[in-house]
């Protein structure tokens, strides 16, 4: 054992990796778009949330667009009806705004139809059945739309910051792509085979890929259903003539994304997959010129005695809960286990061979007067103790999983600033617990996790 | 036990651990299973610790007792391919199709496609028989997309049969439909001793059950061991600091004095009891939420060190345990 261990452990060390500075980011004016994204269930919406509260309280005018929120968190900011619209947030303190909408992707839809349709045309559309299929949600849509919502929102410059949260997709990166898939296909070669065949028929050089045409449109008329391909045409054919077109569109926001004023921030929890996918998402955005500010790492878990190692709390709880199994010379084996080996113990006050004996004496000398009915010897207590310790080398267990697991992730990605958020104990329910994510987010101290009432345990003995 | 098990749960709580564990179960003692992936990631290679998983059932462990697992990852796009394949014999036309980008059509923006040939094979692989008129798997357990879209992705055949009114698209949304609205299928929810999962696996078995889905079992993955009760817990909150910190002292921590080692322990100690407690706390009342909802529930343990082949080999086992096979 070294010879002063308590002070050569080194606490809770923080990363090595650049900070992320999230007030610098959310206060500069240049600064109108963050969009948080990463893979499900680490927290993004809340995230978002948070950042859009803080934003607020600090003096701007924020909208924050949620795709898919829990329940609880749309109630916290008052959202729980889905109307599409931005509302604002009651409760705010300070001299900003908050306003805060959930996407309805269907009625987005619908609204770029009544938008760039005359009233019958939009009626025709909005009452397809491949349109309503379509609108309400499959592979693409929601993303496609929350990106439209995005876009429309910047577009009215109403908020000075736009913090957007990105849809629970199959792959994180969904959202990047879908509109581009969706644009290329409601504009894309296909689609206009599907409803204007006749306009190749007469080309030179185009016959073959008529006859495949044909032989196509034959085909998924027979997989589908004649119904449905003329559903498609019909609607294609009214999309066509009022669009500016989809793909414009997708470029547009796409652009968008990409414009300096806009920051990306990736979400992650300090654990394998969710870091692993938070790599390949600070790949992507690298490659797709999109600005990422940062990490959000959250539910990072720390220690207020982190100087006691897990091996040593374990060690400690042992011998508490063994006392006889060093200084116990009888061959008493059996009755270690037993609950009258602690019942009958006259040794409570015999020093421990590892404890810091002049500490210890001073210690219970000056205490034990006091309290005889709770002497360290009593079983309870010692049982208590043990507990207290097992719990703390989880918890140090926990602690050092997740530093490697960070770590890996700085060494792949050593330019990414990361922020940390201490584990909160259970989930967000209203504003004040928002502004407690805020204020974990801007100040990157997870070793010290504010709880609303530390010492009452403590209180217990005054 | 019904033949075609569907794993879903909210992203993060493990459900391809889970549906790989229970496919490991469910092959004991000489029975065949095949675990099926539909959402591309890949997830089955990586738990199974073997190369990418291409679209071709194959086998990728033995169960205690003899028993195979077989594994899937259904492509969209060559399901599709088969399947004209198979009754339209369209070889070159296909590879046709798949230029002017009618596959890519088909299989990521038509609505409800993509869905039918995922959960078609899937149906296909319960329903195949061998020449002796014996199913070729026993089981087949697939890891089905998140509880947020479960009742839509396994709904979507009646929804493409309506759009869909004739052809062979619409008979073969009906027909998978048929096997999944029977007690041939069961879906199950996997979910986490939290609020939001706890929530969603709420949410989501009452839309399965009004989409009249047969609604298998919970299963509570990831359950921390107690490490103190709450007797204990009360214990503590009584406990004077004085007598903690000479405990500690006592145990070799230093002194117990203010300002020794041992008693600058105690606060910090105290506040992760606290949090501890709290979480223990929460973590009750969700499962009496996940109680009332009525179902056969399962509880599988954390571990800590993360998830790997033996691991799963253990959960395997604790699912038989618990007869969830």
């Amino acid at each position: 054992m070294s010879p002063d261990p308590h002070d050569t452990v080194p606490r809770h060390v923080l990363s090595p990796a650049r900070v992320l500075e999230v007030d610098p980011l959310i206060d500069d004016p240049q600064t109108r778009i963050v969009v948080c994204c990463g893979s499900g269930g680490v927290g993004k919406t809340t995230t978002a949330a948070a950042l859009g509260l803080r934003a607020a309280e600090r003096g701007r005018k924020v909208v924050v667009l949620t795709i898919d929120p829990a329940r609880r968190l749309a109630q916290s900011m008052g959202i729980d009806s889905l109307d599409n619209v931005p509302r604002r947030v009651k409760g705010v303190e300070g001299g900003g705004e908050l306003h805060a909408m959930m996407l309805d992707m269907k009625r987005t839809f619908d609204e770029i139809v009544e938008a760039h349709a005359d009233r019958e045309r939009a009626a025709a559309i909005l009452s397809n059945p491949f349109y309503q299929s379509l609108s309400a949600g499959f592979a693409g849509t929601q993303e496609y739309m929350a990106m439209e919502k995005l876009g429309q929102l910047r577009s009215r410059d109403e908020w000075d910051l736009i913090v957007v949260d990105t849809p629970p997709s199959r792959s994180a990166l969904d959202f990047l792509d879908a509109p581009k898939r969706l644009g290329s296909f409601l504009d894309g070669r296909l689609i206009r085979l599907l409803t204007a065949p006749a306009k190749l028929g007469g080309r030179a050089g185009m016959k073959f890929l008529n006859v495949g045409m044909s032989m196509m449109t034959g085909t998924l008329g027979k997989l589908l259903g004649g119904q449905l391909l003329k559903d498609v045409q019909t609607f294609v054919a009214a999309m066509d003539t009022t669009f500016g077109g989809f793909r414009t569109r997708a470029d547009a926001t796409y652009q968008l994304l990409q414009a300096p004023g806009t920051a990306f921030l990736v979400v992650a929890a300090p654990e394998r997959d969710a870091l692993r996918e938070a790599a390949y998402f600070v790949e992507r955005l690298a490659a797709e010129d999109m600005p990422l500010a940062g990490l959000v790492l959250n539910r990072v878990h720390g220690s207020g005695a982190a100087q006691l190692s897990a091996e040593r709390a374990l060690a400690a709880a042992e011998n508490l809960e063994e006392p006889r199994i060093v200084d116990q010379e009888d061959g008493k084996a059996g009755l270690r286990n037993s609950p009258d080996t602690y019942g009958n113990s006259d040794r409570s006050d015999s020093p421990p061979p590892e404890a810091d004996v002049e500490e210890h004496v001073e210690g219970s000398a000056t205490a034990t007067d006091s309290e005889p009915t709770t002497d360290p010897g009593d079983p309870t207590v010692q049982q208590l103790t043990a507990g207290l310790l097992r719990l703390h080398a989880d918890r140090m267990q926990l602690l050092s999983r997740e530093q490697r697991t960070r770590d890996r992730f700085t060494a792949r990605h050593p330019e990414v600033a990361v922020t940390e958020v201490a584990a909160l104990p259970g989930d967000v329910h209203d504003l004040a617990g928002l502004r407690d994510i805020g204020n974990r987010l801007a100040t990157d101290r997870p070793e010290l996790p504010e709880l609303p009432e530390p010492p009452e345990l403590a209180k217990a003995s005054d | 036990m019904s033949r075609f098990q569907v794993v879903s749960g909210k992203g993060g709580t493990g459900k391809t651990t889970v549906a790989a564990a229970l496919a490991l179960a469910l092959a004991t003692e000489g029975k065949r299973t095949l675990l099926v992936e539909v959402e591309g990631r890949q997830g089955i290679a990586q738990l199974f610790e073997t190369e990418v998983l291409p679209y071709e059932e194959r086998k990728i462990a033995v169960a205690p007792g003899g028993g195979e697992v077989f594994a899937l990852a259904i492509d969209p796009e060559q399901a599709l391919l088969d399947y004209l394949q198979m009754f339209y014999k369209l070889g070159s036309a296909g590879r046709a199709l798949k230029k002017l980008g009618a596959i890519d059509f088909a299989t990521t923006v038509a609505p409800g496609i993509r869905d039918v040939l995922l959960t078609g094979k899937a149906c296909e692989a319960v329903r195949r028989k061998d020449k002796s008129g014996r199913f070729i798997y026993d089981h087949v357990v697939m890891d089905a997309p998140p509880t947020g879209r479960i009742t839509r992705f396994l709904n979507v055949n009646d929804e493409v049969a309506g759009l869909a009114k004739i052809g062979p698209i619409h008979n073969q949304a009906q027909a998978v439909m048929r096997v999944l609205k029977s007690p041939e299928t069961a879906v199950h929810l996997v979910t986490l001793l939290e609020e939001m999962p706890v929530q969603e696996t709420a949410d989501g078995i009452a839309e399965l059950r009004a989409a009249k889905l047969p609604v298998g079992r919970i299963i509570v993955n990831m359950v921390r061991p107690a490490v103190l009760d709450e007797g204990e817990l009360e214990l503590v909150r009584a406990a004077p600091r004085t007598a903690l910190a000479r405990s500690l002292s006592a145990a070799g921590l230093g002194g117990a004095r203010r300002g020794g080692h041992a008693e600058k322990l105690v606060d910090p100690l105290l506040t992760q009891a606290e949090e501890y407690a709290a979480r223990y706390a929460l973590e009750r009342e969700q499962r009496s939420v996940l109680g009332e909802l009525g179902l056969p529930s399962h509880e599988l343990p954390l571990f800590v060190e993360g998830m790997d082949l033996a691991g799963l080999y253990e959960l395997a086992t604790e699912l038989r345990k618990q007869r969830m096979s």
